[in-house]
């Protein structure tokens, strides 16, 4: 296992400022709430003068109050799930394809180690690193939630629900940036690939609400795991699940044969 | 026995071709020379033996083993430098040395400190600060640290002043002593000159001759350089002449056929110097590029 050591080694070097703004996140966004919530009912007052389809591109729509606790917290994990997203989409794009990029590539592979190896070890370093992230928004959103509901109840099941989705979230990104690495010769610039998926995603789950239907929520993890719709029903969408977790199984699976026969060219 | 065995082996990138039909065996032991220009294929042919890249067609047997299926085995007992080396930036040397040490089941510590001491490498710098030589130096220490067997060098003296080239041929015929053999490639001859015993000469893909150094060289080609006031160039061309080259009052050429026909030739002519030499190893190169 000295891959997977030498990895998350590399990845802890900058996980931890990651994870501290995370946390940061959380509670600058819930910080707000108690004012809010005090004068909540102005707030819902405002927001229905907002037009309908802004406020569902941020994922605000329905029956969604700032009143209550979960209902301010959607809003503010629709920016968490948008950051792990990018974190998650930039490890997938970077793992497999940082050797080559880096050139240190033939180093690597001229080891003792079969390729299978390498990529179990890479894969497993970079699942550390997102289950560690995800712990810290765990944790992070429990703590905010406590520190700042003032009183307000909320359902604590509902919440649980929506942050043991995230590490399915988290894996969408991930395989598809391992897969796109796998089919491309080489990944240039990893953070444009990421943010591209990630944002661009996101906009078409935007593009959704707005327009209506579900057809194109079907290619989107963020309608899967829509914070507002989880946090109200206190349910997963089975179906969009299973559609999420049939496209993770397909790209690693894929991304996995086409890693095995990869060639690895000199410069 | 053969260290390697190498048969029919052909990729293609793409359309484009690397190697075409590459078969050639080294023995173990020896140090085997892989001689050919830019772009003739031998990085093509390592990178394949090491599993970097995957064959089109053919195969190759290192130790006996598939080069692809048995990959991991194999390469625990070959060390390898590249041309061009590259490492983690961020990390210190001895950090690097003993990330590539964790790989091979034994403990490389005594070796590591043999080899940077003869080397002179300073195991507390960061790779990112370095100069190309020093990272070359790396290069050197990581690729033999674990005592390998067999020994993959893909033109390893760029870079390295002449200085370090001698250690580093140095160390890589102790190596050779202790039984290590060599698989070596270069462009530059005098290297393999001096340290091979067998080459293999490829170009644009295919091996177009494997070859003892010494048979090489006395191939029977003689270079013969004549100096004279009125050469008659259209006598000169007789049979056994190639690459007849004409100067202001000397003409040079490459003979190989009987010598005594050679003496006669020339004594026809009106020449007032001669010189006949062995050709250098570039010179006999020179003539497969053709």
């Amino acid at each position: 296992m000295n891959i997977y050591r030498f990895e998350l080694k590399g990845y802890l070097g900058t996980l931890w400022i990651w994870i501290l703004s995370l946390i940061a996140l959380l509670f600058m966004y819930m910080a707000f709430y108690p004012i809010l919530s005090d004068g909540a009912m102005m707030m819902d007052k405002i927001l229905e003068n907002y037009p309908e389809e802004l406020l569902k591109a941020f994922g605000m729509g329905e029956s969604i109050s700032f009143a209550t606790v979960l209902g301010y917290f959607t809003f503010t994990f629709v920016f968490v799930q948008l950051c792990l997203a990018v974190q998650s989409a930039y490890y997938g794009f970077n793992f497999l394809s940082i050797e080559e990029r880096e050139l240190t590539a033939d180093f690597l592979y001229s080891k003792p180690v079969t390729r299978r190896s390498v990529f179990v070890q890479k894969y497993l370093a970079a699942a550390t690193a997102l289950l560690l992230s995800d712990l810290a928004v765990w944790i992070g959103s429990f703590l905010a939630i406590e520190i700042f509901r003032g009183g307000n109840s909320y359902d604590f099941g509902n919440l649980l629900i929506l942050l043991v989705s995230i590490p399915v979230f988290q894996l969408f990104f991930f395989s598809i940036g391992l897969l796109v690495t796998t089919l491309t010769k080489k990944i240039s610039s990893v953070i444009s690939y990421a943010m591209a998926l990630s944002f661009g995603l996101y906009i078409l789950n935007a593009v959704r609400s707005i327009v209506g239907g579900e057809l194109l929520g079907m290619i989107t993890p963020y309608y899967y795991f829509e914070p507002g719709q989880i946090l109200t029903s206190g349910k997963l969408n089975l179906r969009l699940t299973m559609i999420c977790v049939f496209v993770i199984l397909i790209s690693n699976g894929l991304g996995y044969r086409l890693y095995l026969k990869r060639n690895i060219h000199s410069l | 026995m053969d260290i390697i065995e190498i048969s029919n082996l052909t990729k293609y990138y793409g359309k484009v071709k690397g190697i075409e039909n590459v078969s050639f065996n080294v023995k173990e032991g020896e140090i085997f020379g892989f001689i050919g220009p830019n772009g003739a294929g031998k990085s093509t042919t390592i990178r394949t033996l090491l599993g970097l890249i995957f064959p089109t067609s053919g195969s190759a047997k290192l130790f006996g083993k598939d080069c692809i299926e048995f990959g991991s085995d194999i390469r625990s007992a070959i060390g390898y430098l590249p041309s061009e080396v590259f490492y983690y930036e961020k990390m210190k040397v001895k950090d690097l040395l003993k990330y590539s040490a964790s790989f091979y089941k034994k403990d490389c510590t005594k070796r590591i400190n043999e080899l940077s001491e003869i080397m002179e490498l300073n195991l507390n710098r960061r790779i990112e600060d370095l100069s190309y030589g020093n990272k070359k130096k790396v290069g050197i220490v990581q690729g033999l640290l674990h005592e390998p067997k067999l020994i993959m060098l893909d033109e390893p003296t760029s870079g390295l002043d002449p200085l370090m080239q001698q250690k580093f041929f140095d160390i890589i015929s102790e190596e050779n002593k202790k039984g290590a053999t060599v698989f070596f490639s270069s462009h530059i001859l005098s290297e393999v000159q001096h340290l091979c015993n067998r080459v293999a000469i490829i170009k644009e893909g295919h091996v177009i001759k494997v070859e003892d150094i010494k048979t090489l060289r006395e191939d029977n080609y003689k270079k013969v350089t004549i100096k004279g006031n009125s050469l008659d160039y259209v006598r000169l061309n007789f049979e056994g002449v190639s690459q007849l080259v004409k100067y202001d009052h000397s003409s040079s050429f490459f003979y190989k056929g009987d010598v005594k026909f050679l003496i006669e030739a020339v004594a026809e002519q009106e020449i007032q110097d001669i010189l006949i030499e062995d050709p250098s190893l570039e010179e006999i190169f020179m003539h497969y590029y053709k």
